[in-house]
């Protein structure tokens, strides 16, 4: 099996390498490219992303052919993807972070600040937090309900059809942290740096 | 419900680890990658390496270290000290750390905070503010708290928070060292002034120390060397008594 982590220059994604690396050992082919041809015979996707929601379209954009391909092997062929972070973000219609950004449109709705109360919690959203487990999401096998996860962002997702949200977690309120739409998986937190809880997670991803 | 973080910090010279874990099953008491890894089996929630190395034609060692590290932990990783530009936090972020804490370059070159936090994004940029009690206000020491630069520590933190940093790693050089506890009006005066996460330093000696930092001092994390390397807490004694006392953290 061979599964591809997209690299489009969207910042740091040693730690994303590292830790699907470190899950599938030998048995499974991890390859770390923008190349059109490998991301299309890919078995499994993962789309990572840092740094603000207009960065990584504009970089998704930058290389030539790479948004049809994606769309092709999500959409079209229902391939399994995942994206991790700003990754699950982009799966909106409209990002507001800098500026009004077009997304992926995959799943219908719209990235927003988080509402931080007036100052009353602080952002970005840093650290451990529990998620709560809202739906029977093929990526949380054998993952406990309230597990601790690790997150850091200031924008969350806010899908318009409610069925496709899979964990929430708890920050001023209830910020969604993981959805499953058929083929398309996202995370708001980062399983690559979620010690062995967030393993089990890509675990399960690379065995869907 | 988000929680307080433990972050154990390692000083790393010329690779190898100076100030750390004293504990007698060790394999090499010296490696960073070892005593990492051990931390965060042992439920650390971040780990920091602090390169002191001082020649420069060492300074690369600390590469290698956080290479090897970033492919056994799998919780986040922030390296500090030395760290100069743009490039240099490239390079870090590529051999794997999750985050760069600046010091004297954020204070020497505000722009390499801006810079650097629309390049890799906000997330991966910790500006390190080493400061001393003057009077009745803090000011910013340099170079590993050897040069007095009077700034205001209070206002130098708003200056960075709208400089980009994610967060802020507040160190008292009063306190460092002293295990006497956190200078805790630093770190509520920080922490109130800005609305990014900071994290407190310098000063614990006891487990009252760290639940202080939080319920006082209104930090978002604690890191500490001493108390966890000799052997006198473990990480997660420290958070069983955080719990203890109320305080959310992960166990």
């Amino acid at each position: 099996m061979n599964v591809t982590i997209v690299d489009y220059n969207s910042g740091n994604i040693s730690s994303v390498i590292n830790s699907f690396k470190e899950v599938a050992k030998d048995k499974v082919n991890i390859k770390v490219t923008s190349d059109l041809k490998r991301i299309k015979s890919s078995d499994k996707v993962v789309l990572p992303g840092q740094g603000s929601f207009k960065s990584c379209v504009d970089a998704l954009i930058n290389i030539n052919g790479l948004v049809d391909t994606l769309n092709e092997f999500a959409i079209n062929n229902k391939k399994p993807l995942l994206g991790i972070c700003v990754g699950l973000q982009m799966f909106a219609d409209i990002g507001y972070e800098e500026i009004e950004t077009k997304g992926l449109g995959w799943i219908s709705g719209k990235v927003s600040k988080i509402d931080n109360q007036k100052g009353k919690f602080k952002l970005p959203h840093i650290g451990w937090n529990e998620i709560n487990i809202t739906k029977d999401s093929k990526i949380f096998k054998d993952i406990e309900n309230k597990s601790h996860m690790y997150f850091v962002h200031s924008y969350e997702f806010v899908p318009e059809d409610k069925n496709v949200i899979s964990a929430t977690t708890d920050y001023s309120s209830n910020i969604v942290c993981s959805v499953e739409k058929e083929n398309i998986f996202g995370t708001q937190f980062h399983p690559e740096k979620s010690d062995k809880i967030g393993l089990k997670i890509i675990d399960n991803f690379i065995n869907l | 419900m988000l929680k307080n973080r433990i972050i154990p910090c390692l000083d790393v010279k010329n690779g190898r680890v100076v100030k750390g874990i004293n504990f007698v099953d060790l394999q090499d008491a010296g490696d960073p990658v070892e005593q990492a890894k051990i931390y965060s089996d042992g439920g650390a929630d971040e780990i920091c390496f602090l390169d002191i190395t001082a020649s420069n034609e060492n300074r690369d060692t600390i590469y290698d270290v956080v290479e090897k590290t970033s492919k056994k932990c799998f919780v986040p990783l922030t390296v500090g000290g030395g760290v100069r530009s743009v490039e240099d936090i490239n390079k870090l972020l590529n051999c794997g750390a999750d985050k760069v804490s600046i010091n004297t370059a954020a204070v020497q070159n505000p722009e390499v905070v801006v810079e650097s936090s629309k390049k890799f994004g906000s997330q991966c940029i910790v500006v390190a503010i080493d400061a001393k009690k003057s009077g009745d206000k803090w000011e910013i020491f340099t170079h590993g708290g050897r040069n007095n630069t009077d700034i205001d520590a209070i206002e130098f933190a708003k200056k960075m928070e709208d400089s980009g940093a994610g967060e802020l790693l507040v160190t008292s050089m009063d306190r460092d060292g002293t295990q006497v506890g956190y200078d805790i009006d630093l770190m509520y005066k920080i922490s109130s002034k800005v609305n990014i996460p900071i994290i407190a330093s310098g000063g614990v000696g006891n487990l009252d120390h760290l639940v202080d930092g939080i319920k006082l001092g209104n930090a978002s994390a604690l890191l500490a060397a001493s108390i966890f390397h000799y052997g006198k807490h473990s990480v997660k004694e420290a958070k069983e008594y955080l719990d203890s006392k109320g305080i959310p953290v992960r166990i």
